[in-house]
């Protein structure tokens, strides 16, 4: 894997902030690096307001003024990588329907069909034509969702994208995320807090610090894009990585692994 | 008046009722005209019949529908100049701090200078031309739309253009749909109370230094205490006014909010 080109090559030197106006400047990032191959599908596990979404505002270019350097694989074609984002809020614009949304980051000419499919997919394509205010919840967050895939992002940002839903509509979003990747394969970088989320979708866990943050460890979990693991299997695994980063939990000053944890069969990592 | 005992069905009788108090509430208004007029007798107030048959020889003989054009062409023109520099400059003022401080004072000066004085000095350095006059009342309205965009700008939501430059929406079409859309409640606003001004500015601007127009007309009419004409000029131009905010204003604003619960 570490011949290929990764997708994402990021090296945050440091990312500061200055909250107030005198205020010593607070460093959000430390030397956070960061490689993602491929079609990984990759989770950024940490605490609260450790600077995840800071990184991917970064990654998706809307905050230029940090140390360090974020480089995307180009296209096939050479144009350069499309960076699909899922906002934690939704982010759709009320006075445009459904479908206006998704068509508002497409070229007009090729607009229809493919919102078409892509709206059926999420299972709204009864929804095309309401207006944001008139969607739940779940139904907002799969538009965003929609919306992200409609440009066939080489890279796909998700900022904690199961946050405030009822356990259903999660387990729905979840299923709906899995069938999408299967379709349409994509390099996925989606932050969470909620590691057993982390678990039951990503390829590798990727785990922060407290703030500033920085990488305090990976976590392969390497059943294979076809076999998720299961409730059972995401409880042991979370054991596994709690009992090892302790940090997770209390927020307690973090030990710097030697090895990532082995904590899963790497055989099935081949079949990829 | 008895009310229905139904909330729902209330409000729609009410609402349905409006444009028929509305007009009663005109027609009353016209009778009191017409009865004080007969009663009183005098060529200064003249009966809403008189003003009627007046508006009818002027229409027929061509001067009132001209100068009604002429004054609405004025009328159309101060008020695109005013709103397009009044919401750059408002814009630009909303989105920077330094530019806000620096002509803040400006802006302040300009809202507290009389009407008068803006027209007056526009003639003594432009002299007595149409453009003179158009700038006159664009500089008087510009101000007040700017202090209205400013708003608009300053609550621009930061989340909608991030969303827009990380899918590359593009400069062109984010201005036009995602940051226009937010300014149109404060567009509306600036621009119903613009026409209200404008066209007020404009009959000054035509009294003091145009050769036609509504405006010169009245000020015609002033001369020969012709109240008859004076109010056949008013009120049709009233009714014009009105209808454009029915027929412009209000269809653009409902599709504007089409999307509000």
């Amino acid at each position: 894997m570490a011949s290929v080109t990764p997708a994402l090559l990021a090296e945050i030197r440091e990312k500061r902030y200055q909250r107030s106006r005198g205020a010593s400047p607070h460093v959000a990032l430390a030397n956070l690096s960061l490689h993602i191959a491929p079609g990984e599908i990759v989770a950024l596990v940490g605490p609260s307001g450790c600077g995840k979404t800071t990184f991917l505002n970064i990654v998706a270019g809307l905050d230029s003024e940090f140390d360090g350097q974020v480089r995307l694989a180009p296209r096939a074609d050479g144009d350069p990588a499309r960076v699909g984002y899922v906002f934690q809020e939704p982010r759709l614009l009320p006075w445009r329907t459904v479908y206006e949304n998704v068509a508002l980051v497409l070229p007009p000419h090729r607009a229809d069909p493919l919102i078409a499919d892509l709206l059926k997919a999420v299972g709204l394509a009864d929804a095309r034509d309401l207006y944001p205010p008139q969607l739940s919840v779940g139904m907002s967050r799969r538009v965003a969702i929609a919306r992200a895939f409609a440009i066939e992002p080489d890279l796909l940002l998700m900022d904690e994208p199961f946050v405030s839903l009822d356990h259903d509509t999660v387990e729905q979003l979840r299923e709906l995320l899995l069938k999408l990747w299967h379709a349409r394969p994509t390099t996925v970088l989606f932050v969470t807090h909620d590691l057993r989320e982390a678990l039951a979708l990503a390829d590798r866990l990727v785990l922060l610090s407290a703030s500033p943050a920085h990488v305090v460890g990976h976590v392969p979990v390497s059943l294979g894009r076809n076999h998720r693991p299961s409730g059972s299997e995401i409880e042991l695994l979370r054991d596994e990585v709690l009992r090892q980063h302790r940090e997770l939990i209390g927020g307690a000053p973090p030990m710097t692994p030697l090895e990532p944890p082995a904590i899963a069969s790497p055989t099935a990592r081949g079949q990829r | 008046m008895s009310v229905p005992s139904d909330a729902p069905r209330a409000s729609s009788w009410l609402v349905g009722a409006s444009l028929a108090q509305r007009i009663a509430s005109v027609a009353l208004l016209i009778v009191i005209w017409q009865v004080t007029a007969d009663a009183l007798h005098s060529r200064l107030l003249p009966s809403a019949t008189a003003v009627l048959i007046a508006m009818v020889h002027m229409c027929a003989d061509g001067s009132l529908p001209l100068n009604l054009g002429i004054t609405l062409a004025r009328v159309v023109a101060a008020f695109v100049v005013a709103m397009v520099v009044g919401t750059a400059i408002g814009i630009v003022m909303g989105r920077s701090r330094t530019l806000d401080v620096l002509f803040d004072s400006w802006l302040v000066l300009l809202l507290n200078l009389p009407a008068l004085v803006i027209i007056v000095l526009a003639y003594v350095w432009f002299g007595l031309t149409e453009a003179a006059a158009i700038g006159a009342v664009a500089v008087n309205k510009i101000p007040a739309v700017a202090v209205t965009l400013r708003e608009g700008a300053r609550a621009l939501d930061r989340n909608y253009a991030d969303m827009a430059q990380s899918f590359r929406v593009g400069r062109w079409r984010t201005l036009r749909h995602v940051i226009m859309p937010q300014l149109y409640p404060y567009l509306f606003a600036a621009a119903r109370s613009g026409l209200a001004l404008v066209w007020k500015i404009v009959l000054i601007v035509e009294l003091l230094g145009m050769s036609n127009g509504v405006g010169f007309e009245i000020q015609l009419y002033f001369q020969q205490f012709d109240v008859t004409r004076i109010l056949a000029y008013t009120i049709a131009f009233v009714a014009v006014i009105q209808l454009i905010e029915w027929a412009i204003f209000q269809p653009l604003e409902r599709r504007a909010a089409r999307w509000r619960p």
